[in-house]
């Protein structure tokens, strides 16, 4: 068990690396939690998987540092980290029985056959494998197996941090649901820190406290999932969390009034002032898709919006709609009539954020 | 209901019929066919019946080459086994020393049989081989034409230098198969070097060695050119292999009907060793039906 710190980290897998477009990894300080249930969240070639194995030891990072409780681990193959990590594709040991595979990982260190067998029986009344455990792991179906590696991630009890690099892909949906419940249950039970790599928003907020977003080689917000849906500090994280994803409009001061496109939008003065002071053009106005305010009348402060597309998805509806030259997406309820060719829209003011190339910045009321 | 048949498709079988009888079952049938009877001249032949094959069954000269030849498949296995699996371990993965060691490694298997013969005869002589001279210069009396120890020690050396490159390259690529996640998943578990070897890589060599160790054994059983080439098949009898029996039966004596009925013999055994042996391999990889479970 133990806090896992990352410092100045970067890595790159090409020999002499140039700019930043050559690391998957850039430079990144990072605190994951004694006994904390996060998830390393983020698409495809971000960087994810990479910083699993820097923290599980299979890859030395280029530069930076890696620490268990304050101790540089750096230096330390995987054997020695005492972590236990499970891929994405299972890997069982095709000649062993279900309780041979489980037990591995324990007798290795040479523990003791009465203890190992107490934890076999444990994980595997835990992952429902108790029937198949004198099974050989070859002729197990590819759900089974990849039960078998989980369980011999948790079959440990003495690990620094279970690491799991999108452990679900191959399982089923049903049975997906069940073992990340079955994951959060077990870190309930053993407390021990647990980092879920997964590019499911869905997977993540379910088994995880705090999510990390990662976005190309880097976490651009670290929070819970209301934070990251309510306060995202980077466009991506808008974008990427919620469905759909955060409505960003480019915005710019002309004539003492915020403009989108051709468009003034009547926002506070204090938004105004810090949109005039951003001293860039990448200037953006992000509002959620749940937040922006749909009326079929028009409404004071109301812009007009044209109704492109409405998609009905039974208990809400998401409008597509059009806003000038910008498009732009509205999340209304059942209960709520959908406008037919005009709407009139509203974003309240605490729900706007402002974007300056491309992070967060909070505007002083 | 009212099904057409049409049986016609039946000719497309046709070419693989003539194909195979041409290739397999004439052949084997002229020799079944010998087997079975006394041919004297082309007009003159008796029935025999199973009479060659228990003579030949009972044949003192072909029971001891039978288990020269056991000796020999049982013993080279022995050794090109796990000595390929050895070489195929410790080559290079990637780059070009890869490619440097895998034509080094593969340069014996180029050289035809009865050339690999001569090469290890003028090697092994006394008086101008670079092997024979210097053992016999450290002050070992080598001779294989006077020492069936010197013969059988040096027909295995020559046998495993020809043929073990064979069983190293199939684990080699056996081994190039292996994902890196199963290495990495066996680092978190702390498995020791062995338990890599014993857990990893040898399961996932299984189908490779069973190609590997059936080729080599019934290579290995059919050995002729190199020992005939070295050795002769001596000193006296004592590296006389079982086709070499058989070609001194069969073109020598001209005793066609004992050599067919003891060629039937010697390819049954070949099928039936090999088949006990897939056979038994593929069970090993089945889930015990009463075991533990």
């Amino acid at each position: 068990m133990a806090e896992i710190t990352l410092k100045g980290l970067a890595h790159s897998y090409v020999a002499a690396p140039g700019g930043a477009e050559d690391y998957a990894i850039r430079e990144m300080d990072h605190v994951w939690q004694q006994g904390g249930a996060y998830a390393l969240l983020g698409p495809s070639g971000c960087g994810k998987s990479t910083l699993l194995n820097i923290i599980s030891g299979l890859l030395s990072p280029s530069r930076g540092e890696v620490l268990f409780d304050g101790q540089t681990v750096n230096d330390l193959p995987p054997e020695a980290r005492n972590i236990a990590q499970v891929f994405q594709f299972p890997v069982v040991y095709d000649t062993m029985t279900v309780r041979d595979n489980l037990a591995f990982p324990l007798r290795n260190v040479g523990a003791p056959e009465a203890h190992v067998a107490e934890r076999v029986k444990e994980v595997a009344e835990v992952l429902e494998l108790t029937d198949q455990l004198g099974r050989k792991a070859k002729n197990l179906t590819a759900d089974e197996k990849q039960k078998v590696s989980m369980g011999r991630g948790l079959v440990r009890d003495d690990v620094s941090a279970i690491l799991f690099d999108e452990p679900l892909t191959v399982i089923d949906p049903q049975l997906k649901w069940k073992l990340r419940r079955k994951l959060k249950e077990i870190h309930k039970r053993f407390a021990i820190t647990m980092v879920y790599v997964t590019h499911d928003q869905l997977e993540a907020s379910t088994f995880a406290d705090k999510i990390a977003v990662m976005y190309e080689g880097q976490v651009v917000q670290f929070g819970t999932p209301s934070e990251l849906f309510e306060t995202p500090n980077h466009t991506f994280v808008g974008y990427f969390i919620g469905s759909p994803g955060m409505n960003f409009l480019d915005v710019a001061v002309r004539d003492g009034r915020v403009m989108a496109g051709e468009i003034p939008l009547p926002v506070s003065e204090a938004l105004c002032a810090a949109v005039a002071e951003a001293g860039t053009t990448n200037v953006k106005l992000g509002i959620r898709p749940e937040f922006v305010e749909v009326h079929d009348a028009p409404v004071e402060g109301g812009m007009q919006a044209r109704v492109e597309h409405i998609q009905d998805l039974g208990t809400y509806s998401i409008i597509d709609l059009r806003l000038g030259d910008m498009s732009l997406k509205a999340r209304i309820d059942e209960d709520q009539p959908p406008p037919a060719e005009i709407a009139y829209l509203r974003f309240p003011g605490e729900r706007v954020g402002l974007y300056v190339d491309e992070f967060r910045v909070e505007v002083q009321a | 209901m009212n099904k057409v048949y049409n049986n016609r498709a039946w000719w497309l079988i046709l070419p693989m019929l003539l194909l195979v009888a041409f290739s397999a079952i004439i052949p084997l049938m002229t020799v079944v066919n010998y087997s079975v009877q006394d041919v004297f001249d082309a007009q003159t032949r008796y029935f025999t019946g199973t009479e060659w094959f228990v003579q030949m069954l009972n044949d003192p000269v072909l029971q001891s080459a039978l288990l020269r030849q056991f000796a020999f498949s049982l013993t080279i296995l022995a050794i090109e086994v796990p000595l390929g699996i050895g070489i195929a371990l410790l080559m290079p993965k990637r780059g070009w020393r890869a490619s440097a060691v895998l034509i080094l490694v593969t340069l014996p298997l180029l050289i035809p049989w009865n050339v690999v013969g001569s090469i290890w005869q003028l090697f092994t002589r006394g008086d101008i081989g670079l092997m024979g001279w210097s053992l016999r210069e450290l002050g070992y009396g080598y001779n294989i034409t006077s020492s069936p120890l010197d013969a059988w020690v040096t027909i295995i050396i020559m046998d495993v230098w020809h043929w073990t490159p064979l069983i190293a390259l199939l684990c080699y690529s056996g081994l190039r198969a292996i994902p890196e996640a199963y290495y990495q998943a066996a680092r978190i578990d702390r498995a020791s070097r062995w338990s890599v070897f014993r857990y990893i890589q040898l399961p996932k060599l299984t189908n490779v060695l069973v190609i590997g160790i059936l080729l080599r054994f019934m290579h290995s059983f059919m050995i002729y050119a190199e020992p005939f080439v070295l050795t002769g098949g001596g000193p006296g009898s004592s590296t006389t292999f079982l086709s070499q029996s058989l070609a001194i039966m069969a073109t020598g004596q001209f005793d066609v009907g004992p050599s067919a009925a003891f060629s039937l013999i010697y390819f049954l055994i070949i099928l039936l060793v090999s088949w006990v042996f897939y056979t038994a391999i593929m069970n090993m990889q089945k889930d015990k039906q009463s075991g533990e479970a």
